[in-house]
């Protein structure tokens, strides 16, 4: 049964998709660096650390801006009330970069780094061995240009069609994200003005344009299953967005307080960071409530989960993680440690992993041409996969913050003649890491649960594929 | 901006050599980052190197240089079960470069970070 408003939304499957796909991988190398951890020269010739973090930390990355672009492709023509402006070009882009993805990633694991770095003209203009942003400069390029014909495709469409508060606010970050991506060519020879750059893109992303796009995602979604007033549901999403970007610009300062920046900025950071939380906090009260106001029962039990679930966790992650050392004072003892390890991970998959999944969670039956939703029977297998995901992340993160409170006790607050070194602290933190590995297969296993809920109804994608039927069916706004 | 003129000041930039220079891009074309963190930043499996000039060279040049020749040619050291650091076939003048770089950057004032001397 085809439930797509407008055909030319399909073009988000292959980014749903690949995603997930690159989401597994991820995972994986998130297990072998977890042994790593703990029997350190496992894998250790083929697969250095720094490799597979890069691995693990680029494959989230990429398969988060593919989550984000199919979502994009998804929602922009429903809000616009018309067909994207090029399907075609949003699929050749879908090529283009999983081509560039798959292609640096094996580079990544088949050739030494500095090869790969002398290898893609990193000579000419470095740009890479920074964390995060470790792509070849080449790369870094194909991710602009992709961008930038993405941006056009969903102007063009905005342009053209209904101009609605969730569009704009998502076309807001998504011009964002291209933007601030621009200061990662600039590797300035003093390594402190690097620092202070770098931050420009990963903070501002995570910390400030990355939560309009979860915003206007959120707020897509809980429309659609709530079906309360759009204009309720609008006031929210700008109250949220200005109070993330209040406290989310000036609150960059957190990273400045031990880079050669004058003092001021532990005040600054302190204070601006310290309201970080509150957007967060205001996504739950917003989620729950539209819930509980909802005026109708949608048959997606396993989407409206979801959204809750990100509302929660993103709280959890990045407003209580964040907050716990943010502070200059505690920041001081804590930074560089296993905390920051807790709070990543955490604020990572409670804000941006699991706003993509409530995306897919919500389009793919539409997508796949099942209908409105997935099989009570599939929601089922999809919502065993989101509890132990979720239940897995919070052990991982409670266990790394057990590690990060021990590291911080033994080797940071001692004086210097008194302080274990790193190495044997990291010994004494072995339960620690051995727990968080555990943890790490418990996620793995949710995530293959999770995955297997898109083989439950693969019958009826079988029987109803391909027949477009666009009747009558465009009755929910 | 107010901090980035304020920067020269403590970030000692007047102090970037050439080697220096050709360190940074060694660390970069390396990666040490993806498993050290440098200045708390990077990655939490190995030590700290912003203040290994202090820490394994007790704040001496020469010192410093021989270490890091040593450390750098040992590599990996292949103790059972210990974590490894890779061997990057670097040349002398490479390593240090290298050595230049890490000396500029526990040269830089940044607050008093961090607490102790094991970073
Ligand atoms: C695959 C991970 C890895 C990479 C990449 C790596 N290191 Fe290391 N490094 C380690 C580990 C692990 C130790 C601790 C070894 C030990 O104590 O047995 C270490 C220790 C060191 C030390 C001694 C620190 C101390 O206080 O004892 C120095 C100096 C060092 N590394 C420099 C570098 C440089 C320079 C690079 C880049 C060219 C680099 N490392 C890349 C893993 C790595
Ligand atoms: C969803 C939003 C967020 C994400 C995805 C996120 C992610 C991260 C990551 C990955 C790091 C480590 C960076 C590195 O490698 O050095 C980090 C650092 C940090 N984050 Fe967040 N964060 C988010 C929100 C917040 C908020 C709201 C706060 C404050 C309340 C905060 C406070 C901090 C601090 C203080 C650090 C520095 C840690 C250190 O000194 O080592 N973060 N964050
Ligand atoms: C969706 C789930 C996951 C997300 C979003 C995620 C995200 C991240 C991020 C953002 C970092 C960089 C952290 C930082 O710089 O502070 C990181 C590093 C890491 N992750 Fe994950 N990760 C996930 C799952 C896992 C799992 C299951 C494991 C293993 C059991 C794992 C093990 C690691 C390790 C060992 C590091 C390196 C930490 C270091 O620098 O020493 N991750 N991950
Ligand atoms: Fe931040």
């Amino acid at each position: 049964m085809n439930t797509l408003k407008f055909q030319s939304q399909s073009v988000a499957k292959p980014y749903f998709i690949f995603a997930l796909m690159l989401f597994t991988g991820q995972i994986l190398f998130g297990l072998v660096m977890g042994l790593q951890y703990v029997v350190g020269d496992f894998l250790g010739d083929a697969i250095p650390f720094n490799v597979a973090r890069m691995v693990h930390t680029n494959l989230l990355i990429v398969w988060l801006l593919f989550g984000f672009m199919g979502a994009a492709y998804y929602l922009v023509p429903e809000e616009a009330e018309t067909e994207l402006y090029s399907p075609k070009l949003a699929i050749a882009l879908f090529w283009i970069f999983a081509a560039a993805g798959t292609l640096t990633i094996l580079g990544y694991l088949l050739v030494p780094y500095s090869t790969l770095a002398h290898m893609t003209g990193n000579d000419i203009l470095p740009t890479m061995g920074r964390e995060f942003l470790e792509q070849p400069t080449i790369t870094k390029i194909g991710i602009v240009v992709v961008c930038l014909g993405f941006l056009f495709n969903l102007g063009m469409t905005i342009l053209k069609g209904r101009k609605t508060v969730i569009n704009l606010v998502l076309i807001t970050g998504l011009i964002g994200l291209a933007v601030f991506f621009l200061f990662s060519f600039y590797n300035p020879a003093n390594i402190a003005l690097d620092k202070l750059f770098w931050w420009f893109v990963v903070h501002l992303w995570v910390e400030g344009v990355w939560e309009l796009i979860m915003g206007a995602i959120l707020a897509f979604i809980l429309i659609k299953v709530t079906g309360v007033d759009r204009e309720v549901i609008e006031k929210w999403l700008y109250v949220i967005i200005a109070m993330a970007l209040i406290t989310g610009i000036l609150g960059t300062g957190h990273h400045f307080y031990w880079l050669s920046t004058p003092e001021y900025w532990q005040w600054i950071g302190s204070i601006f960071s310290a309201l970080e939380p509150l957007p967060f906090f205001a996504m739950v009260l917003y989620a729950f409530n539209m819930v509980n106001r909802r005026r109708r029962e949608h048959p997606n039990k396993a989407a409206t989960l979801w959204a809750l679930g990100t509302a929660v966790m993103a709280f959890l992650g990045a407003g209580v993680w964040g907050f716990l050392h943010t502070l200059a004072p505690v920041n001081f003892y804590t930074h560089g440690t296993q905390i920051t390890a807790a709070h990543g991970h955490m604020a990572f998959y409670g804000a941006y992993v699991m706003i993509v999944l409530t995306i897919i969670s919500y389009a793919m039956p539409k997508l796949r041409g099942i209908g409105e939703s997935s099989s009570p029977k599939a929601q089922v297998v999809e919502m065993w996969g989101f509890w132990l995901m979720t239940i897995a992340m919070v052990f991982i993160t409670l266990f790394l913050t057990g590690a990060g409170i021990l590291q911080v006790w033994l080797q940071r607050m001692p004086e210097s003649a008194e302080a274990l070194g790193f190495m044997a602290t990291q010994d004494k933190l072995a339960i620690f890491y051995w727990l968080r590995e555990a943890a790490g297969v418990v996620f793995m296993i949710g995530l293959l649960t999770y995955l297997a809920n898109f083989l439950v109804d693969r019958k009826k994608v079988a029987v109803t594929s391909g027949m477009p039927d666009t009747s009558g069916l465009q009755t929910d706004t | 901006m107010h901090t980035t003129k304020e920067m020269p000041k403590t970030d000692h930039r007047e102090n970037i050599t050439e080697s220096v220079e050709r360190g940074k891009a060694l660390w970069e074309d390396n990666n040490c980052i993806g498993c050290h963190t440098l200045i708390g930043e990077g990655a939490y499996f190995a030590p700290e190197l912003g203040n290994v000039f202090y820490r394994r060279g007790a704040g001496n040049h020469e010192t410093f240089k021989a270490f890091m020749n040593g450390w750098m040619k040992a590599q990996p050291l292949r103790i059972p079960g210990r974590r490894q650091m890779p061997q990057f076939n670097l040349n002398d003048q490479e390593i240090d470069d290298l050595a230049d770089f890490l000396k500029f950057t526990a040269e830089m004032d940044v607050n008093s970070w961090p607490p102790n001397i094991e970073g």
